[in-house]
């Protein structure tokens, strides 16, 4: 653990896999960006690898100021040990205040053990993170500027607000899609500061001894925001609208068998009973008339919006907000509605 | 060679049923109104611990942390086919984030001794955090290997394992001892045998026994009661039906790093979802109408 430092930046780690960094940590920029503005510090990401530093620019272009970049032979494929201690060796070094993760199989593996040997909090699958003060109920004690951990627990049926009084860095991570990706700007200036960090042959316990990558499918298991499209949507051209809506709102796409089987869309799309099963936060379904086969797949989705011209259409009954319309007027009022929030 | 392993099992409320009956008016779960189960990755865990055994010979012990009821999950495990059961229970160590949690369990590990493999199940269904079993293998300072969907081999002190990276897998191999995370994809895990069920369904904790002594002696003096569960105690471990029980000192744990004071994170506020569905809202199809429901969902945090 560390004494809270209020000046303290705010890190991203930065996931990256053969020399590209993985899309959550471009988002987790963006969200570090924000916080710091708010704080009144600056916003960096570590990054360690083989070989990566033209990953650096990008990560400035994403908002943080510094990147902190540790380039050693030893880190070019992910292990544990020598990743955990990059992160432990930096964040004594350097004292940030808070350090995100993405919610990845490495950020997964690795945020625990580095908050394990640091001793510190670690708060999973954040949806939210926001900056304030907090009264300690206990003590009746005023933290200023706390890192409220917002996350869903019990399956999903509450949402708990975690946070880390004085026991600091206060860490986090956050699955890919849950945080908006900001667009890249690339006239943004940074530092990218090089960092020796030591490895000793100990660390490298592991050997790798095969590997194999699948190439980037659709993640509609972990998406925490579904926007599905039916027969309703009626031609490929128009199943560019849920696409539209998917980006907007930063969610993946799914289809029901109908517009799978009219050609609009593949079929590692398709959600119901033979494709797959979903329980997201949200799922938009449009145009979709809702098939028992289909409800099968997304009926337990925390909240379901159901867009249909057919008042008596069964998608309804399983849904929380219904708009019977045109999904081709409604969608663009729910893009811009989408982006005007907040 | 044989293999000792150590699995870390969790019992935990049953999230995918939860009905608006266990929701308190607070908005908080009413953990008691919850049915319970084996924590369904720690039953992978178990089961490769058992391959494991079954094909090289040595021992599986279960070890979990919680109430005397908890003494469910190491019953299953027996059931199943495991060698020894240990329950860790002490009211000082309630409120453990996961931080206190694995500095408990890891001193519960080392005060079992031996082992050459520790296996827990990635993550328990209450949280969904996959945290502790990372954080058991720093305390214990062993590598860790998690998402295990294979065990490929293992050969003498070094093990191959296949891991489930998400977009692909990768094989890796360590030297013993270490501590691997299993997947609910890596095996389907295996009945309780039904004579493993009529031997060990009388194994308890002394915590059941004193429960059931109290209720057998309604306002008996205490040291009647302790008498009585002293008693019955020594008649199931005579039968080798008494299940291990230790609390905090008998792990040799630091106070300090257990319970609430020793976990970094608080849980500051909790919401509930609410989980009945009474029709739907019809929302106008209209700017105005689109705007009120895309604001709700970014109130009640839907959208962030």
């Amino acid at each position: 653990m560390i004494d809270p430092n209020r000046q303290g930046e705010v890190w991203v780690f930065a996931e990256q896999e053969d020399g590209s960094l993985h899309d959550v940590v471009l988002e987790l920029c963006g969200k570090a960006r924000e916080l710091a503005d708010t704080l009144g510090v600056k916003a960096a990401a570590v990054l360690p690898g083989n070989q990566v530093r033209p990953l650096a620019k990008r990560l400035i272009a994403q908002g943080v100021d510094n990147v902190y970049l540790v380039d050693n032979p030893k880190l070019s494929h992910f292990q544990t040990l020598p990743y955990a201690r990059v992160m432990t060796t930096l964040i004594q070094r350097h004292k940030p205040q808070i350090v995100l993760y993405g919610a990845t199989a490495m950020g997964r593996d690795l945020a625990p053990r580095v908050a394990s040997e640091m001793r510190a909090g670690m708060t999973a699958d954040c949806t939210d993170l926001e900056i304030s003060d907090v009264t300690d109920p206990k003590t009746k004690t005023l933290h200023k500027n706390l890192l409220l951990q917002i996350r869903p627990a019990f399956g999903g049926n509450i949402i708990a607000t975690i946070v880390n009084y004085d026991w600091w860095p206060q860490m986090a991570t956050v699955r890919e899609g849950v945080m908006p990706l900001k667009p890249a700007d690339e006239s943004r200036r940074g530092n990218v500061v090089e960092e020796k960090v030591e490895l000793d042959e100990t660390l490298l316990a592991l050997k790798l001894i095969q590997r194999h990558i699948e190439p980037r499918k659709v993640n509609l298991k972990g998406a925490r925001v579904i926007v599905a499209g039916g027969g309703g949507v009626g031609s490929k051209d128009n199943f560019r609208l849920i696409y539209d809506l998917a980006a907007a709102i930063g969610g993946a796409v799914g289809a029901s068998r109908a517009a799978v089987d009219g050609g609009y869309i593949g079929k590692e799309h398709q959600i119901g009973q033979t494709g797959t099963t979903v329980r997201p936060a949200l799922y938009i379904a449009a145009g979709i008339s809702g098939a028992v086969q289909h409800r099968a797949g997304m009926e337990e989705s925390a909240k379901i919006i159901a867009i249909n011209t057919d008042r008596d259409a069964p998608i309804f009954s399983v849904a929380h907000y219904g708009i019977v319309g045109d999904l081709k007027k409604v969608i663009p009022m729910m893009i811009k509605a989408v982006k005007e929030r907040r | 060679m044989p293999y000792d392993s150590i699995v870390l099992v969790k019992q935990v409320p049953d999230t995918a049923n939860i009905t608006a009956e266990a929701m308190k008016e607070d908005g908080t779960v009413n953990r008691a109104a919850l049915p319970t189960i084996f924590n369904p990755e720690d039953l992978n865990a178990l089961e490769t611990a058992l391959e494991v055994r079954d094909a090289y010979g040595g021992t599986v012990t279960a070890v979990t942390m919680g109430p005397p009821k908890a003494a469910d999950v190491l019953r299953a495990c027996l059931f199943r086919g495991a060698d020894r059961g240990i329950l860790l229970t002490d009211r000082r160590a309630a409120a453990s984030d996961t931080l206190a949690t694995s500095y408990i369990l890891s001193q519960a590990v080392k005060t079992v001794g031996r082992f050459d493999i520790v296996f827990c199940g990635r993550q328990a269904i209450d949280g969904d955090t996959a945290q502790v079993g990372p954080q058991c293998a720093e305390k214990l300072g062993i590598p860790q290997i998690t998402y295990l969907e294979q065990l490929v081999s293992l050969d003498g002190p070094m093990v191959r394992i296949r891991r489930n990276i998400g977009h692909g897998w990768e094989v890796v191999e360590g030297r013993l001892p270490v501590l691997v995370t299993v997947i609910g994809s890596a095996n389907k895990p295996r009945p309780p045998a039904a004579r493993r069920v009529m031997r060990f369904k009388r194994a308890k904790v002394m915590a059941e026994l004193a429960a059931e002594a109290k209720a057998d002696k309604p306002g008996a003096p205490d040291d009647e009661v302790q008498a009585e569960a002293q008693r019955r105690a020594a008649a199931v471990k005579e039968k080798g039906l008494l299940i291990e029980q230790w609390n905090l000192d008998d792990i040799g744990a630091d106070l300090e790093r257990c319970g609430l004071a020793g976990s970094p994170t608080k849980v500051f506020r909790v919401q509930s979802i609410v989980l009945t569905k009474e029709g739907y809202t019809e929302v106008v199809a209209t700017e105005d109408g689109v705007r009120q429901m895309i604001h709700e969902l970014v109130i009640d945090r839907t959208l962030g």
